[in-house]
């Protein structure tokens, strides 16, 4: 699988306008979502990241265009780590296990038990199924979520800064997490502004400035023109084991690059 | 006669009154189905709704009673109801915030209450009575009133069990997630006007409120799980219920206020027992983040 979206479509924006009130965030936006598709989403704050997102999760309507999306398609959503409420009591099981909705019954079946221990154990934290939300780990938390949006099966996956908040090496750990979920068929696709840490790992990226500025390969996308016209600041591009990595080309007082 | 034999003597005497027996069943289902819908209350942070709620259908309670005495239960709900989906729906559609809704749409309809009340009196329950609980005068039709809509509160609960756990814990994931969050909304807003309204003569329209957070607030500083701080709520709820009746009757005073000063002792109790555990866990217990990053931002 390549990641870029050749698949067959699950959601297709045709020249969509989007905003809030006489705001318009987004300007005429062409974007499409494929089986197969696993996309960083990149750009700075403001830029409409989280509208995109929004109108993929067909809870922001479109000012004018069109969003197609397939019939029946199951969407799973991972929110950012920072709007949940921590203290909220629920164990891990439990949050799991809300997302399926189906059941008319306040206790869990056996065989929910079960599904919920498997996604938990699959996801690395299957022993801690029974402690309160807040006694996680960023990195467990993050997987937690993961847990509760795949416990639904589902075939697109939209996820707002995942490695928001957590350490260096969690995000390694989700970013493995998240390629062997797109090899098992879930499309994916995710924001971030993480430049180096997350979005030169993915294999298709979406540049975001009030309208998508390029979309391509990181090698296609990460270059200091795209950059520039997406962040308005010049960024310089180098190469480091084949991997592009962004500098900002002003160096900071502290001597860091 | 031994010491044992005349606690319990103290404890079934009151037994023999029919007024008690009534009073006691009452006020124990009045604390469980308070302490049961409570625990949606403070963890969605409505608690001052509850509060403000209550003085609504007070509101309510004096005009039905002026225009149609024999109805004053049904139209002091629907007035209930009524303001509680206006109140959130001001908070929603406007630049008001929720309290200053409540603010406004209950307090003005508590002063129409008072006001109706001073200039016309009442045919029900007196003026003493409504705001702060009494155990005399609960009429069989109270009681199956009560009972009726503790059933269909259990009956929400138990069927709209995840929709209403995964829209209080994370509302925009679960709307995307195909729940109708709006529907959940509305309906736990009817259960709690009508749970307010089945339980205002015996606990009053000023204490009411309380009963709502103090079993939920309790039961959060005793467990991490949410399906046990339901259980565990409704129970204390029910215990507070119980034990404020008997003291009520013994010491001459309100229901309502016993009741009201039981549930505040036991999280005394329960505080001093948990110590700094039951503190954190009940910290920031509504503390939600309104701001959905999508709806909120671009």
């Amino acid at each position: 699988m390549t990641g870029t979206g050749v698949g067959p479509e699950l959601i297709r924006l045709d020249g969509v306008d989007a905003g809030y009130g006489r705001n318009v965030v987004l300007h005429h936006v062409h974007f499409h979502v494929h089986e197969d598709q696993f996309t960083g989403i990149v750009g700075p704050s403001g830029a409409g990241k989280t509208t995109l997102l929004r109108l993929l999760l067909t809870t922001l309507k479109p000012m004018s265009g069109t969003v197609h999306r397939r019939p029946g398609l199951r969407i799973a959503y991972v929110p950012q780590l920072e709007t949940v409420n921590w203290n909220f009591p629920v164990t891990v099981e439990e949050c799991v296990l809300m997302s399926r909705t189906g059941r008319r019954l306040p206790w869990a079946a056996t065989s929910e038990k079960a599904e919920a221990a498997a996604v938990l154990e699959r996801l690395g934290i299957g022993d801690l199924a029974h402690r309160h939300i807040r006694e996680l780990s960023g990195g467990q938390q993050q997987r937690m979520f993961l847990a509760r949006a795949l416990i639904r099966r589902p075939q697109l996956m939209l996820m707002d800064e995942p490695t928001s908040g957590i350490d260096v090496s969690t995000r390694h750990d989700v970013l493995h997490l998240l390629a062997d979920l797109h090899e098992d068929g879930v499309a994916i696709v995710l924001t971030t502004h993480d430049l180096n840490g997350m979005a030169a790992h993915l294999p298709h990226l979406v540049c975001v400035n009030h309208g998508v500025i390029a979309s391509g390969s990181p090698a296609e996308v990460i270059t200091p023109d795209v950059l520039e016209k997406t962040f308005g600041a010049r960024m310089e591009v180098l190469e480091h084991l084949g991997m592009r990595v962004v500098v900002d080309e002003a160096p900071s007082h502290d001597g860091r690059i | 006669m031994t010491e044992g034999s005349d606690v319990l003597a103290t404890l079934t005497d009151p037994l023999a009154y029919a007024f008690f027996q009534k009073g006691l069943l009452v006020a124990t289902n009045s604390g469980a189905l308070l302490g049961l819908i409570g625990v949606y209350v403070v963890l969605r942070g409505m608690s001052y709704l509850g509060h403000g709620l209550s003085h609504s259908i007070f509101g309510g309670f004096a005009a039905s009673q002026l225009f149609a005495a024999q109805f004053y239960v049904v139209g002091a709900g629907l007035w209930g109801i009524v303001s509680a989906l206006a109140i959130t729906q001001v908070a929603k559609r406007s630049r008001l915030g929720a309290d200053a809704a409540i603010g406004v749409i209950s307090t003005a309809s508590f002063a129409l209450g008072v006001a109706l009340f001073a200039k016309f009196g009442t045919s029900g329950p007196s003026f003493d009575n409504a705001l702060f609980g009494s155990i005399l005068g609960i009429s069989t039709g109270q009681i199956v009133a009560i009972l009726a809509v503790s059933v269909l509160c259990v009956a929400f609960i138990v069927l709209a069990y995840r929709p209403l756990l995964f829209s209080t814990f994370d509302p925009d994931v679960a709307q995307v997630s195909g729940i109708r969050v709006v529907w959940v909304e509305a309906g736990l807003m009817v259960v709690l006007s009508l749970a307010i309204l089945a339980t205002l003569t015996v606990i009053g329209v000023t204490l009411v409120a309380a009963m709502l957070v103090i079993p939920a607030v309790i039961a959060r500083m005793l467990t991490d799980a949410f399906g046990r701080m339901l259980v565990l709520s409704t129970i204390i709820g029910a215990v507070c219920g119980l034990v404020g009746m008997y003291l009520s009757y013994f010491a001459g005073v309100p229901s309502g206020t016993m009741i009201v000063l039981v549930g505040a002792a036991l999280f005394v109790i329960v505080l001093a027992i948990t110590r700094g555990r039951g503190l954190r866990r009940s910290a920031g217990l509504d503390a939600h983040v309104e701001e959905f990053t999508p709806a909120a931002t671009a």
